[in-house]
């Protein structure tokens, strides 16, 4: 995908895909647009990585003994799975590829504020996939994505280093992304684009980039503080060197917390859009939504303490930690009422991005409640390091965080691309998708409730059926997941052009045609009414 | 065995938790459902009474409700309020061991769990325990943090290295119920699973009594007391060198820094390991650290000693 299809020369209008074919006006470019295209490119070969490794341990789980690999392979399988899907592909799904794509577009600017340090982050984060990268074929690393201490600093003997140096790189990648974010978002809106008319995917993205830029230097030092253990042998987290290991799980969750509402939040922002374009209808209750996001930000760092229920901590503190995450539920169950309600007298159409919207409702509505079993302390305590954990995170984060994903770039594909897909094959895909996760991952909520610990590579056999029935859906869901690959590499070539707004939707991103020129507007556009004005109404803020 | 047996409804409940648990667990399985099911159709309903009839349509105008705002924001916090207060309560019901609770010591280590009996025996990835009598485990890890895990009890906690955790349970009745680790540990964590063997008092007894007669706990620490020198110092009349150690186990202890700590087992453990930094008041700081000369089950041998000096030679408990 480094170089944009040919045959689009053959339109005579000059736009950012066309205005140049050199390998190095990719490489250095500093287009807003065509560094999401890298971002695509980049976190898609991350995905299959890391898609493929789930695919071999499912494949080995069939079998109580384990089918295919030795114990120590599948560690780092698993390993290796949760670190590329959740800081090379999850965490800059949404924000590097449609928050860099759209961001100016939205707010009508003709790049993000520091277009170079944009550059720059996806540079920095193709070094810090290199170092992982490096790690995983000269042996692999198998201490969790959770690098829990002291087993990672100490005893582990695999490559450790090198992966947590990846990650740490990375982090550095999200942290200018999301300052390049909020500075565009305060500087750099057209005339009349008040707060309060932003499109609420924007809401979401300032609120993720807060995160980011407060919770990923956390885990940068987390990671110098492992880093000085395990070579120099300071005692931080060992208690044979005088450390504490519990410090590592605060440390390390007081950022990997909040960082799950960077998928999901975005999530969210995405599927405002698309509910409220395949409705007809403005967002119901915008300063709800609006102002969710902004509480599920803020409280995403006073949670961390619920994963930690079980490892001695003062029954006092987890009593504060469950019912602060008690309350993240609440902002959360608000968004998804309003979305439900924007459909009440709507326009209801079922194109592709509705389909996969009105999925992701769904898995986050039972991923969402699903959390509360574990909030719950006595509940947890029984839940807790089973696959019951499992099944609600990936609910959340794959059930709902890539569902949305795909849901955003089958949505603004055209605009992207100014290529059309075949909606038919995408309907189909999200319909497989749907299934699919389900037939993987309800199992896993049983297993879990019955008492299987995660993290075995082989298992007593009265869990045999579950893992089996699991491991038959996630054959379904490979599938579900390489049809959108075959048909939009398709549709890149052989797609019918499509218009500058193929889906009636408002936005300034669809003012302008498709693929937008390289700066974005012919002229600066102007600013009259609120985000979602489907209505032919004056629109009053709620 | 009937097809569905493969799918049964609640893990096997064999202690005194385990129904609250699961009461708890259906509660909360309920409201997923009944809110599922709620959002659901109502997404259904929608998207089938306000399909798009024409790319013309003009839907109303609809800003929000802010009545119906309230509504969806207070009924999910009264809920949440709800199951908070009822979870918070049970988890605390099931914190605290009762004092009659018999003490049984495990170690784990990568990648095999070990289980002591004060009053000798020793077991490997094999728990014997009484019905119907609280059992606290007292429990520490040699090397990375695992976690003693029993699904049919509702119990689970952390092991961690450096520290003494704890759960309790009292089994309803008897029977084989696996326990797990359930804190990834390396390479043969899922090897890491052993049976708790839940028996009457009687046969508990005989299974105590039986085998091999070997030293007790408290019995093979006064031997490591004498073969570690403790003893040169610690002498029970109090003329040695350092303070006598009889009836001290739960007592205060003041210590040269000011400050007062009860002598319970976390203290004795850093002591024997650690103890400049629990110099006791009126004493020169002159005692050796332990640390790399004795195992964490020595350790527990040491302590177990030390509970049973100044008790008259303390018996092993009876039921």
């Amino acid at each position: 995908m480094s170089t944009a299809p040919a045959e689009i020369s053959v339109e005579p209008r000059v736009h950012y895909l066309n205005v140049d074919y050199g390998i190095k006006s990719w490489l250095l470019t500093t287009d807003h647009k065509r560094i999401a295209m890298l971002y695509l490119a980049s976190i898609t070969f991350m995905f299959v990585i890391g898609g493929a490794f789930a695919v071999i341990m499912r494949l080995h789980l069939i079998e109580p003994t384990g089918a295919l690999v030795e114990p120590e392979t599948y560690n780092k399988l698993f390993t290796m799975h949760g670190i590329i899907m959740i800081f090379f592909f999850l965490i800059p799904s949404i924000p590097a590829v449609l928050g860099n794509f759209l961001v100016p577009l939205m707010i009508g600017a003709r790049d993000l504020a520091f277009p170079r340090i944009n550059l720059l982050s996806w540079y920095i984060y193709v070094v810090g996939a290199a170092f992982t990268m490096y790690a995983v074929v000269s042996g692999g690393v198998d201490t969790g994505w959770t690098f829990y201490t002291p087993y990672s600093s100490t005893y582990a003997n695999t490559h450790v280093m090198a992966t947590a140096l990846g990650v740490f790189i990375t982090g550095f990648s999200s942290i200018l992304t999301g300052l390049n974010f909020i500075v565009t978002i305060h500087k750099m809106r057209a005339p009349g684009m008040t707060w309060f008319r932003m499109p609420l995917f924007l809401w979401a993205i300032y609120a993720t980039s807060m995160i980011m830029i407060l919770g990923t230097p956390v885990l940068a030092i987390t990671i110098v503080l492992l880093a000085l253990e395990r070579l120099l042998h300071v005692g931080i987290f060992d208690p044979n060197l005088g450390g504490d290991p519990l410090l590592f799980q605060h440390m390390f969750w007081f950022y990997s917390h909040p960082a799950v509402y960077i998928m999901i939040l975005l999530g969210m922002g995405v599927v405002s859009e698309l509910v409220t374009c395949f409705s007809k209808k403005r967002i119901f209750g915008y300063s709800f939504v609006a102002f969710s996001s902004v509480s599920i930000a803020v409280l995403s760092f006073l949670v961390w303490g619920h994963h930690m229920f079980v490892t001695g901590q003062s029954i006092y503190a987890g009593l504060v930690f469950s019912l602060l995450s008690f309350l993240v539920a609440i902002p959360s169950a608000i968004k998804v009422f309003n979305w439900t309600a924007t459909l009440y007298k709507g326009s209801v159409s079922y194109q592709a991005p509705m389909l996969y919207a009105m999925g992701f409702i769904g898995l986050f509505t039972m991923g969402g409640l699903t959390g509360l079993f574990l909030a719950s302390l006595a509940t947890d305590v029984h839940l807790n390091g089973t696959y019951f954990i499992v099944a609600h995170f990936h609910y959340i984060m794959v059930g709902s965080a890539v569902m949305a994903y795909l849901g955003g770039i089958h949505f603004w594909w055209p605009k992207i691309t100014g290529r059309l897909y075949p909606d038919t094959w995408a309907r189909f895909a999200a319909l497989v998708i749907f299934i699919g996760f389900n037939l993987t991952f309800f199992p896993q909520f049983m297993l879990g409730y019955l008492g299987m610990p995660r993290r075995y590579a082989f298992y007593p056999q009265e869990f045999q059926v579950l893992n089996v029935m699991s491991s038959a859906g996630a054959s379904i869901l490979a599938v579900g997941y390489l049809i959108p690959l075959v048909y939009l590499f398709w549709s890149m070539r052989y797609g019918p052009v499509a218009s500058s707004n193929p889906w009636g939707a408002k936005g300034l991103e669809w003012q302008t045609s498709s693929p937008p020129p390289t700066d974005n507007f012919e002229e600066t556009p102007v600013v009259t009414e609120g985000a979602y004005a489907y209505s032919s109404e004056e629109a009053p803020v709620v | 065995m009937p097809w569905w047996s493969g799918f049964p409804i609640h893990p096997e409940r064999g202690s005194t938790i385990a129904e609250g648990v699961d009461h708890l667990h259906y509660f909360l399985t309920a409201i997923t459902l009944i809110f599922t099911a709620i959002i659901f159709a109502t997404i259904f309903y929608f998207a089938v009474k306000y399909r798009r009839q024409s790319e013309n349509d003009k839907p109303p105008h609809i800003a929000g409700s802010l009545t119906l705002e309230i509504l969806w924001t207070l009924i999910p916090t009264l809920l949440a309020f709800v199951t908070f207060v009822w979870s918070a309560s049970l988890y605390f019901r099931n914190s605290r061991p009762p004092e009659a609770a018999l003490e049984i010591f495990v170690i784990g280590k990568q990648w095999m769990w070990q289980l002591q009996h004060p009053e000798g025996p020793r077991e490997i990835n094999e728990l014997h325990v009484p019905v119907g009598q609280p059992i606290k485990l007292t429990m520490i890890s040699q090397d990375v943090i695992h976690d003693f895990y029993v699904p049919a009890f509702r119990v689970k906690k952390d092991v961690l290295p450096g520290r003494y955790s704890s759960i309790w349970f009292q089994a309803t009745k008897t029977g084989k119920y696996h326990f797990f680790c359930a804190q990834y540990c390396g390479a043969q964590h899922a090897g890491m699973i052993g049976w708790v063997y839940v028996m009457t008092p009687v046969d508990y007894e005989e299974w105590l009594s039986g085998g091999v007669k070997g030293e007790s706990m408290a019995q093979a620490g006064g031997r490591l007391f004498g073969q570690l020198g403790c003893i040169t110092c610690h002498m029970p009349d109090g003329t040695g060198r350092g303070p006598s150690l009889e009836g001290l186990f739960g007592k205060p202890v003041q210590l040269q820094d000011g400050r007062t700590v009860p002598a319970d087992e976390a203290y004795l453990r850093e002591h024997i390991l650690n103890p400049r930094a629990l110099t006791v008041k009126g004493y020169p700081p002159i005692m050796p650290t332990f640390q790399g000369q004795v195992s964490e089950e020595q350790v527990l041998q040491l302590i177990a000693f030390v509970k049973s000096l100044g008790t008259e030679e303390r018996k092993p408990a009876k039921p």
